[in-house]
């Protein structure tokens, strides 16, 4: 039986994790596969619906909100424990494999939720990555000159300082945002064909001008 | 790079956490702490709440996107029974059913810029994400219960007419559903309810893999034809 006959399965979360994820890939090349799933999707939709079901006590409500409340909002660019979900997300980029129902579907699983936000800010099919000199980290930029960093390793930054972003405008740096832990992070500026990416530690908050070597580079 | 960087010019600014991206080259703080402390507009209005009823479930995701509280909320009251029934079918466990709910609402919380809705309604999305936190639970926890699916527990409370369509919703699933061959309805009742995968299928009914997944496919497509006069409605919405 060959993978677009899965497609029941999938829709009905019947699949065993490897058949999923095998399918998931499928997905992303497959829009025949893709139709057919939106169909099944809206007869599973319905089962969820009739499923009956008591009520959720009432405090469920309010512990969502909460805890929605205390988390970073879904725009935040930098993502705790990103980095390595993310590396296996730009390997999917450079396979060509496209965002969409398989995207957000993988995404249901827990483990990749960062593997999809990730994908979120580099989704980008035609992105290009690149890789820094001095460090395990991952210069990604689109056509249009959005860039994240994709940072796998480096020791959260010490109390009272920040990692720095910089993006080389004719030599000179201009700060492109701050991190202070592995992950991925939006630059708050284009980058250009050829033009260079830095990260040095500074004092929390940033600096205007770059005053530590720099930990690593990038050159798009 | 020659080790130590060139200087800059001085024409820096107090960096804001709010700015928007690239907004005339200046340098937005991607810190996770300072944007987290921003306040939300949806914080400061707590009374908004059903101000949003008017909104679509996909127009409400694109408020979800934007980090709008509220419209998380009207969400939940929207989809929380009907999602928190589904989780509880699944697992039949009331902890479990909420943390299935809680993880499907904060993952949409987290990602609802991610959500595509040529491809499926906000409410089957959110569903959907539902579902397949109960099953992974199911199949984690090994606490599967064996016996089919018979008599669905009452429906989640709301307001009137949405228990009302509920109710008709589940009689018009289930009577579709007994419309199928029982080979087939067994198979997607066991897999959709149960939280059985085809491979735990084809052993505990004794039958070859291939034969449960024509069973799931040939239900299923079964299934959308009964159904699919009145799929693409739902009781919150009215998109055209």
């Amino acid at each position: 039986m060959d993978v677009h006959e899965l497609t029941a399965g999938y829709a009905l979360d019947a699949l065993e994790p490897a058949e999923r994820g095998r399918y998931e890939e499928h997905l992303s090349s497959c829009e025949r596969c893709r139709e057919e799933l939106e169909r099944f999707w809206s007869v599973s939709g319905a089962l969820a619906r009739a499923a009956g079901g008591p009520p959720p006590p009432a405090s469920l409500r309010e512990r969502i909100l909460a805890q929605a409340r205390s988390e970073r909002p879904s725009v935040v660019p930098l993502r705790r424990r990103a980095a390595l979900p993310a590396l296996s997300a730009l390997a999917a980029a450079a396979a060509g494999v496209a965002i969409g129902i398989g995207f957000w579907a993988a995404s249901v699983s827990g483990d990749l939720d960062d593997a999809r936000e990730a994908l979120a800010v580099l989704g980008d099919p035609g992105a290009r990555a690149f890789p820094t000199e001095g460090g395990e980290a991952r210069l990604v930029v689109t056509p249009a000159g959005d860039a994240a960093l994709v940072v796998r390793t480096l020791p959260a930054a010490p109390e009272g300082k920040d990692y720095e972003i910089w993006v080389f405008e004719d030599d000179v740096p201009r700060p492109a945002g701050l991190f202070d832990e592995p992950g991925v992070a939006l630059l708050s500026r284009p980058v250009a064909s050829g033009q260079t990416v830095a990260v040095t530690l500074e004092r929390e908050g940033g600096v205007d001008a770059p005053t530590g070597q720099p930990l690593f580079t990038a050159r798009a | 790079m020659d080790g130590r960087c060139s200087a800059a010019p001085r024409d820096r600014f107090a960096r804001q956490g709010t700015e928007p991206f690239g907004a005339d080259g200046r340098t937005r703080v991607v810190r996770t702490s300072v944007l987290a402390s921003r306040p939300l507009g949806s914080l400061q209005e707590p009374m908004r709440g059903r101000a949003l009823a008017h909104l679509s479930d996909e127009a409400l995701v694109a408020l979800v996107a934007r980090s709008d509280e509220s419209a998380l909320a009207e969400l939940y009251d929207r989809l929380g029974g009907t999602a928190y029934g589904l989780a509880y079918r699944v697992l039949r466990d009331e902890a479990l059913a909420e943390d299935a709910v809680q993880d499907a609402f904060l993952g949409l919380w987290r990602s609802a810029d991610s959500f595509v809705p040529e491809r499926a309604k906000a409410s089957t999305w959110l569903l959907t994400l539902v579902h397949r936190r109960a099953v992974d639970v199911v199949r984690r926890e090994q606490r599967r219960r064996t016996e089919p699916l018979e008599a669905a527990p009452e429906p989640a409370e709301g307001s009137a007419e949405e228990a009302a369509w509920l109710r008709l919703e589940r009689e018009r699933v289930q009577a579709a559903l007994a419309q199928l061959p029982d080979q087939q309805r067994e198979a997607i009742e066991l897999a959709y309810y149960g939280g059985y995968t085809q491979t735990e299928l084809a052993e505990r009914l004794g039958q070859p893999l291939g034969t449960i997944k024509s069973r799931m496919f040939a239900g299923l497509t079964r299934l959308r034809e009964l159904l699919e006069e009145r799929t693409e409605r739902n009781s919150w919405t009215f998109t055209s």
